[in-house]
């Protein structure tokens, strides 16, 4: 899979962040690739979390926040003139986030809600279908088909970020961004989760911020290695684990990081 | 500012990787030795030497056996990566390697024993120059991987043939000797696998020189390896 040419979904070309004086990103350029998985690594503070909030224009609604450079979904611009309509934009490109943050509603009406606010149903019985099929799709539907109308802070936390990706997958993505999606979890709940990252890299372009290493390697197609605000190696996470190129990389991921 | 330095974080994983480094300089020593002995005894016809040669084999054996346990420890509680998965992966092969070598070492040695019992043959002179050459390259491959020297390991991996050759040519030799004596067959026979084991030998040291290769740079060295042995096609009618 490693070897095969595939689509770059988004590109990120020399992108950089300050928040306020503090320049958070230092020119990072990066392809990511259609229908795979993308991992971003690297210590705290090096800035995954800050670019993976440039892919759907999340820095906007930091007060502060200054995005420069150019990021494109199919070659569509996200910033600047003839940019993609940010509403638009985050419902081609959802996000889950660390903690499973599950609105106070009904499992049913959670799922539902995206769809509904951007009109995307007719009918109570396409939207059924639409909630049944992001279930299914998330790996929840046979644990709560029997209960839609309990409410979803009643669920573990393991089917709360279940239920909080089949609510990004409801609106029908093409790219999801996952935020350390799994560090409240506990080990099933995260084999669960990364089965489900599996899976939907079939229909959906992933990229996933992670301080697990060895989650790193066992859910992505590609590893980025970020550190102090800059991109210092990417390729296919096989190549990164194996034989880096980098000796920052390599003291990082080997825990020889003094 | 973090920098990358040359320990890990966590001290007892520094001290497993350099207990196992430990036991593969220690297994290449002795398997250099067992050749260098079992060689010796062959020379000088020496029954008691060769006697030695055969009681040492379980020091390596047991060295392997620590190295196959100190990997799936590693393995299992580490998870290591990149240089340091190259490391564990490369001291479980060259280990297996280094026992093979001193298995082949000891059964020179016990076939020294029963040429010991008829007159000298004079191929014996081509299997001690091929014991020679093997030997050096033994010693090259091990400073290879002591040394981290990349280069070394590749000259190490180009000589293979000349061992092959030299291989073949004795091959050929033993087999003229023994048409020409019917007698010494026997002898010869044991002669025959004698050359074979060094050859093996020899395969051995290349093993080892392709797996430091991988340590040292991350890149396998997947090419068909360069050939000079004939004697598996080698005709046996005059
Ligand atoms: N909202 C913010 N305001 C000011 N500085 C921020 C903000 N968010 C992040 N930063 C700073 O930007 C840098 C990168 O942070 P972040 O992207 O969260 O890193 P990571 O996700 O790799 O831990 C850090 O130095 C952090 O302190
Ligand atoms: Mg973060």
């Amino acid at each position: 899979m490693s070897d095969q040419i595939v689509e770059t979904k988004m590109n990120a070309a020399s992108v950089r962040v300050h928040y306020g004086a503090k320049e958070a990103l230092k020119g990072i350029d990066l392809d990511i690739p259609a229908n795979r998985v993308t991992a971003l690594i690297g210590p705290s503070g090096c800035g995954k979390s800050t670019f993976l909030r440039c892919l759907n224009r999340m820095n906007d609604t930091i007060v502060g926040a200054k995005v420069s450079g150019t990021i494109t979904l199919d070659d569509e611009p996200l910033y600047g003139d003839g940019a993609i309509d940010p509403v638009l934009l985050r419902m081609r490109v959802g996000m889950v986030f660390q903690k499973p943050n599950p609105f106070p509603k009904t499992i049913y009406d959670n799922v539902a809600f995206g769809p509904r606010i951007h009109g995307l149903v007719p009918d109570k019985d396409s939207l059924d279908a639409m909630v049944a099929d992001a279930l299914t799709k998330a790996g929840l539907w046979v644990e709560v088909k029997d209960r839609l109308g309990d409410m979803a802070t009643g669920l573990s936390g393991g089917q709360q970020q279940r239920l909080c990706i089949a609510r990004a997958i409801a609106v029908r993505p093409e790219v999801i961004l996952m935020d350390e999606p799994c560090s409240a979890l506990d080990p099933i709940a995260t084999a669960k989760v990364e089965e489900l990252i599996d899976e939907l890299a079939e229909s959906y372009t992933i990229v996933i911020v992670t301080h697990s290493m060895q989650q790193a390697a066992r859910v992505s197609h590609l590893t980025a290695f970020f550190h102090l605000g800059s991109l210092i190696e990417v390729g296919p996470t096989e190549r990164i684990f194996t034989a880096p190129e980098q000796q920052l990389t390599q003291g990082y991921i080997t825990g020889r990081f003094g | 500012m973090p920098t990358v330095g040359e320990h890990h974080i966590v001290k007892s994983y520094d001290e497993q990787l350099k207990r196992l480094h430990d036991a593969i300089s220690r297994m290449g020593g002795l398997a250099e030795r067992q050749l260098e002995l079992s060689m010796k005894a062959v020379e000088t016809r020496d029954d008691t030497l060769a006697g030695e040669v055969v009681a040492s084999d379980a020091a390596i054996d047991a060295d392997e056996h620590f190295v196959n346990e100190q990997t799936v420890r590693l393995l299992a509680l580490r998870a290591p990566v990149a240089d340091d998965l190259r490391t564990v992966i490369a001291s479980l092969k060259i280990a297996a390697d280094l026992e093979r070598i001193a298995d082949h070492a000891a059964n020179n040695a016990k076939r020294t024993l029963v040429l010991n019992q008829t007159a000298p043959l004079a191929p014996v002179r081509t299997l001690l120059r091929m014991g020679r050459l093997v030997q050096e390259l033994l010693a090259q491959v091990l400073a290879a991987y002591l040394q981290h020297d990349a280069a070394q390991a590749l000259a190490v991996r180009a000589r293979d043939q000349e061992v092959d050759a030299l291989y073949s040519s004795l091959f050929r030799e033993i087999l003229t000797y023994m048409m020409e004596d019917p007698r010494t067959i026997t002898a010869c026979s044991h002669l025959m696998f004698m050359a074979k084991n060094i050859e093996r030998i020899g395969d051995h040291a290349t093993n080892i020189a392709e797996m430091s290769y991988f340590l040292i740079t991350g890149q396998s060295l997947a090419d068909q390896r360069p050939k000079g042995d004939r004697s598996n096609t080698e005709g046996l009618a005059p």
